[in-house]
């Protein structure tokens, strides 16, 4: 049986100290920004990921540049070319209405990149404010913000989404504040953490010693040693939100026709699998591959952010 | 979420009644159902009533919230207990083996296992398993619930395929922490004495090993079983499966306050259930927290 041999969980990490700032090194005077170019070259140099952010700029230029890249319109009807199996002519085949479902999907990628986008930013400026009040301020404060986070936390996230819609009505714009709602109460808890773990270090204690205000501490020395995980958290909750977006268009309640967004396209393909499987087939994939390729990017992200697998890597190992 | 709840825009009185109907008719429900009272009347009228079990009556159908959630609870409980088989079957295996060999294929096919179920849409993947089993094959129905006592064969195949669904993402998930548990335990300072006073590799496995790694895997249980209970609205509609997460999605399409406010009670008394009793697991399996 071969155990993998892992330094103490109480172990300072290089250049930063311990995590309670008691016995703080040489090393600690200086905050442990995180080395940008280093963490890019080891993100580079894990084929994963590398392969996934390549893969998700491409999606993102497809998004972009939607009107460019689709074959046609997305919405432009042909009664004679309906539920056309793929071919060269339109190779994700075509809907009931004689609509091409690769330039469907391209326009979709446009719609839900959007909403992930704009759900996350939010839940990411949001979540992470409330983290940083709760983790440097402690007491009254970190317990009245976190107990509505827990509160929020609590409810279903599909539900919660589904209420908040219910009470802003359907639309992309509704579903990315509702996904970012729900995402909020995540990223006040990994920022909060965070925040526990730098906040008595002996950088911030000498910023506060010399008169630093408490929005310089926060801003020019906790949040960006706080912020790997939180660098991490984004690209995970990216693909969380676009599986999120797909299911509430799924249901009916987020992007509404005739605007192509996968989760509809997937709804509206349901009803013809049998008679015609690539209506749902190619959007399903679709978000697939975009959740996938976020997802690879989180773990990568973490793999390269994190000291102690940095380390690990750097020396050859896992 | 009682404010929440009332912030619905709509009125559901008027939803209940339908396109024709009188003053007056309007104005008892209306009354019968106490909407013409204050919000914070309301509140702690309702809160009162939900203590002594009374959650009141569907707006809708008429019939009493605690008659309809106790229909879709056995249907509910089915699917989430199914689903965590499924995935526990997936994940201790798998996360266990690819943390005994590590880097290796097995390891490789475990992360590519998970990462695919981590990122497949499970509506999606129910559609494709209806397309494939129900359509092609013609193998399972494409969806609906049979009580066991009814037809145990018949409840089976109808819940095969959405118990496989939400039970692959589900595992997915387990068998990462599985993996990263089982790592951490094999690079413990008690497992390395253990290896070092020559016990067999069996007892230090099962006694030092998973037992360290049980402590992360009950916590990851527990939240996706609460997920399961309360969650899994898309994988029930696609299964037209009629489970609690159905009836909380009709209670908000139909402003049903009653039966929303009835089912999000008891999603959030399944959620302290479950961490109850997952802390309670912890200081049976963990000898250090008791004291």
């Amino acid at each position: 049986m071969t155990g993998q041999p892992l330094p103490p969980p109480d172990a300072p990490i290089a250049g930063q100290g311990d995590a309670k700032g008691t016995s703080p090194g040489p090393t600690t005077l200086r905050p442990a920004r995180p080395r940008w170019r280093e963490t890019l070259g080891l993100l580079a140099r894990n084929p994963t990921a590398a392969v996934a952010s390549v893969v998700l700029l491409l999606i993102v230029v497809l998004a972009v540049f939607d009107d460019t890249f689709a074959p046609e319109g997305a919405n432009e009807i042909s009664v004679t070319d309906r539920l056309q199996s793929p071919s060269w002519s339109h190779p994700f085949g075509t809907d009931d209405l004689g609509r091409d479902i690769l330039s469907r999907v391209i326009l979709g990628a446009s719609v839900s990149l959007k909403v992930g986008f704009l759900a996350v930013g939010f839940a990411l400026v949001a979540g992470t404010l409330i983290g940083l009040l709760a983790g440097y301020y402690g007491r009254w404060v970190d317990d009245v913000l976190m107990r509505v986070m827990d509160m929020l936390f609590a409810f279903p996230a599909v539900l919660l989404a589904i209420a908040v819609l219910a009470v802003r009505g359907p639309g992309s714009g509704n579903t990315a504040l509702a996904i970012g709602i729900v995402y909020t109460p995540i990223f006040a808890r990994v920022t909060r953490a965070s925040v526990l773990g730098v906040r008595e270090e002996v950088y911030v204690r000498a910023s506060r010693s010399v008169g630093a205000s408490d929005w310089r501490i926060l801003t020019r020395h906790i949040l960006p040693n706080a912020a790997p995980p939180i660098i991490v958290q984004t690209s995970i909750s990216l693909a969380f939100a676009v599986l999120a977006e797909a299911a509430l268009s799924f249901l009916g309640l987020g992007t509404q026709p005739p605007n192509p967004s996968w989760g509809l396209m997937l709804a509206e393909g349901r009803g013809y699998i049998e008679l015609a499987w690539w209506l749902a087939f190619f959007p399903g994939m679709a978000i697939f591959l975009t959740v996938l390729c976020f997802n690879l990017l989180g773990d990568g992200l973490r793999d390269a952010l994190d000291p102690r697998q940095r380390t690990l890597m750097a020396g050859g190992g896992r | 979420m009682f404010a929440l709840v009332h912030l619905v825009p709509g009125d559901p009185v008027r939803l209940a009644l339908g396109t024709r109907f009188s003053q007056e008719s309007y104005d008892a429900l209306r009354e019968r159902s106490g909407l013409d009272q204050p919000l914070l009347e309301q509140f702690f009228g309702w809160a009162g009533r939900a203590l002594s079990g009374d959650l009141g009556v569907s707006f809708r159908s008429g019939e009493t919230v605690t008659s309809q959630i106790a229909e879709r609870l056995p249907a509910t409980l089915t699917l989430a207990l199914a689903s965590i088989l499924v995935a526990l079957v997936i994940a201790i295996p798998l996360g266990t083996i690819s943390a005994l060999r590590p880097r290796s294929i097995i390891d490789r096919i475990a992360t590519v296992i998970s990462q695919f179920g981590i990122s497949v849409p499970d509506f999606w993947m129910g559609i494709v398993l209806i397309l494939v089993f129900a359509g092609t094959l013609g193998w399972l129905p494409s969806g609906g619930y049979v009580p066991i006592s009814e037809d145990p064969g018949a409840w089976l195949q109808r819940l095969l395929m959405p118990a496989l669904v939400t039970g692959v993402v589900s595992g997915s998930v387990i068998t990462r922490f599985v993996r990263s548990s089982v790592l951490e335990a094999l690079g413990s300072d008690h497992v390395r004495t253990a290896q070092a006073k020559g016990l067999p590799t069996r007892q230090v496995f099962t006694w030092h090993v998973l037992r360290n790694a049980l402590l992360p895997l009950v916590t990851v249980t527990g939240v996706q079983l609460a997920y399961l209970l309360s969650g899994v609205v898309v994988v029930e509609i696609v299964f037209s499966w009629p489970g609690l997460g159905q009836l909380a999605l009709q209670a908000v399409q139909a402003r049903d306050y009653p039966v929303l406010q009835g089912a999000i009670l008891l999603f959030a008394l399944v959620f302290l259930v479950i961490n109850l009793v997952v802390d309670l697991l912890y200081t049976a399996i963990d000898p250090r927290i008791r004291r």
